[in-house]
């Protein structure tokens, strides 16, 4: 298993990465006037006078027990902001991928069936573009397109934020009458509120869910790109591979028409190698999510971590690098494991 | 496309020696390359684009850094083909300017991912003992988030490779060491992965044998035969280059804004979208037209130079 080692070199870079910044924590925190007594008493509070090691030690020990420091520039848990921002980039995220699944496969097979035709040849040349063009561009461009061009139309979208001004959000806890809940249920309620788009689904409330939709589609649209195209390829290639195995004129020597032939013989073993892609791409669209988030004023993780970046808030940067690096070595792990579910040879190996 | 048919027949009455015109891996490439229209026409941009940047300025003699307020924001036109910005600077001046650095970015930080990624993959493939120890490291730089890496190892280099090298050089050798660092693990899996088969072969054996010390079998007998994978692997890393710089700048986070390249382009002039769009369509257009580009150019390398992926 991968996963534990890189997980504590994560947590080791980002430990170094802390020791890193220069400047005086001491000062930082307290204040340029801080005399050396305080400093010293500040730095053994803290375990900083303890050798490195010792220091990884409580380090880890924190992170362990859900502490991920505080943001000076916010002055809050880091873990509190990741619980009102991660919603955000995770709706986005998943509802990118869902987009790019569909499509993207749908493409693929298409560009496959009629290899070599000039849908085919479309097909292939509309996805080296979706992998050609950055997503900033897209995302301006497209921004561009349907909140100044079309400004106006039926088709006008909003090109930046999550919702109107004046559209409500409730919590679902208040929403379902539950309000006394607490703990860890209403924590995860609370999470799920901050997705508008199942926060409006589950309240049945129409106004949010739609305003909340109409926000994302363009973000959607520009994050799902990249993955739509990788995946559109990558079925196109593995079905045309599989189309000239031996079982398949097997199933068209029986007498199956092309449909069957194609969508239950075909299909089955050449989406495999699409689940790894569509996997991986969760954790590129992490990556996307930050552009993304930018261009179209989304707070989810991608901005946090950059407004961070910009005004060096390390308690954040440090916080929010660890979890996403989580989340990527969780996601990379379901994959592994979701390959073995789905194809016997690999789990009888 | 038949090369050696018309000399080869009338030889063959004659059983003697055939004289056929020699063929070798890149004649034969440049044959496979040439069907594919896609990857020509990839080629054909991409000399265009390059042969623009670098004779450019030579042809187009306006100042990337002059300052003309009287003529700010002003829409493409004869004087100004691709308009100018908010300070009147002339865009297209800025752009060939910018694609020099652009693209200088991506050729040396594809260098040096090409160097790591060859050095590993064939350290790895070669000698077994390390194999296992420099895969995990590259499994693991691989599944390391790279943009907020990227992000956060930018912010806490940028200052002391300024004051070392000054404002433009050290941006620029952070941006292509920082790509570069993050670039070589795709690779050397795939060189990786044809050294462990080409080790198996008779002329390894052959040159083991006649005791070729382990040093010249790797760099004089192995390296020469994955040549084809590695410029295929560079071109694609080339395209990739490209987009991380721009993507860092747009960022504002590689190179300053007052050093042009086609992603802090966007990037400064991002806001003037709306009134002004031609200061953000050309430097996306040629950003996206480049890496185009490459990707066409580099689908049909691979193509030409790895006979088994041919259909």
């Amino acid at each position: 298993m991968l996963a534990i080692p890189v997980l504590i070199g994560i947590l080791f870079i980002t430990f170094v990465l802390n020791r890193l910044i220069p400047g005086d924590p001491c000062r930082a925190m307290l204040g340029e006037k801080a005399t050396d007594e305080v400093c010293d008493a500040f730095f053994k509070r803290y375990g900083l006078d303890q050798p490195m090691i010792v220091q990884f030690g409580y380090y880890l020990g924190r992170v362990v027990t859900g502490d991920l420091g505080d943001s000076m520039r916010f002055g809050r848990p880091v873990t509190d902001m990741l619980m009102e921002r991660l919603p955000v980039t995770i709706e986005l995220a998943l509802l990118s991928l869902l987009v790019a699944t569909i499509v993207g496969v749908i493409l693929g097979v298409v560009a496959a069936y009629w290899q070599n035709s000039p849908v085919d040849l479309f097909t292939m040349i509309f996805a080296n573009l979706g992998v050609s063009i950055p997503v900033f561009v897209l995302g301006l461009l497209s921004a561009y397109l349907f909140a100044v061009i079309l400004k106006d139309t039926p088709f006008s979208l909003p090109p930046s934020g999550r919702l109107t001004a004046g559209v409500r959000v409730q919590p679902i806890a208040v929403a379902w009458g539950m309000e006394d809940l607490s703990g860890l249920p209403r924590g995860l309620l609370d999470f799920f509120s901050q997705m508008y788009v199942i926060n409006g689904a589950v309240t049945l409330n129409w106004k949010l869910f739609s305003d909340a939709s109409r926000h994302l589609i363009l973000p959607v649209i520009v994050l799902s790109t990249i993955p739509m195209s990788v995946i559109a390829r990558m079925t196109r290639s593995s079905l045309l591979e599989v189309m000239n195995l031996d079982y398949m004129r097997t199933a068209r020597a029986k007498g199956l028409n092309e449909r069957n032939v194609v969508f239950r013989h075909a299909m089955r073993n050449a989406l495999l190698p699409v689940v790894t892609v569509v996997g991986l791409s969760l954790g590129g669209l992490l990556s996307g999510a930050v552009l993304t988030e930018t261009i179209f004023g989304l707070t989810g993780v991608g901005r946090t971590m950059f407004d961070a970046i910009s005004s060096r808030d390390y308690g954040v940067i440090q916080g929010f690098t660890l979890v996403i690096a989580f989340t990527y070595v969780a996601v990379n792990l379901l994959v592994d494991v979701s390959y073995a579910v789905l194809d016997p040879r690999i789990r009888l190996s | 496309m038949s090369i050696s048919a018309g000399t080869a027949t009338p030889n063959v009455e004659l059983g003697t020696a055939v004289k056929r015109k020699h063929r070798t891996l890149w004649g034969d490439a440049w044959v496979q390359f040439r069907r594919n229209r896609l990857a020509v026409l990839g080629l054909f941009l991409l000399i265009l684009i390059v042969l623009g940047v670098l004779l450019g300025p030579f042809i187009y003699r306006v100042d990337p850094k002059e300052i003309n307020i009287l003529d700010a924001s002003v829409p493409p036109s004869l004087e100004h083909p691709f308009g100018t910005d908010d300070l009147g600077r002339d865009m297209l001046a800025r752009c060939i300017y910018g694609g020099r650095i652009s693209l200088s970015v991506g050729v040396v930080a594809m260098l040096i991912a090409m160097i790591v990624g060859t050095a590993i993959g064939l350290f790895a493939g070669y000698i077994s003992r390390l194999d296992n120890i420099l895969m995990r490291f590259t499994d693991m730089m691989l599944t390391l988030p790279q943009i907020p890496l990227l992000l956060v190892a930018m912010s806490l280099f940028r200052d002391p490779l300024r004051m070392r090298f000054g404002l433009e050089m050290g941006a620029f050798v952070m941006v292509v060491t920082i790509i570069g660092v993050f670039g070589w693990m795709p690779t050397a899996r795939m060189v990786r992965g044809s050294v462990l088969s080409l080790k198996q072969k008779e002329f390894v054996e052959a040159a083991v044998n006649v005791g070729v010390r382990n040093n010249s079998i790797m760099w004089r007998h192995i390296l020469p035969n994955i040549m084809a994978i590695i410029i295929v692997a560079a071109t694609l890393s080339v395209a990739s280059a490209i987009l991380t710089e721009s993507t860092l700048s747009f960022l504002g986070l590689g190179f300053p804004p007052d050093v042009p390249t086609w992603g802090s382009l966007l990037y400064e002039n991002r806001n003037y979208m709306v009134k002004s769009p031609w200061m953000v369509m050309f430097p996306g257009i040629l950003i996206s037209l480049t890496i185009l580009a490459i990707n066409f150019m580099g689908d049909g390398l691979r193509d030409a130079l790895d006979p088994r992926q041919r259909q």
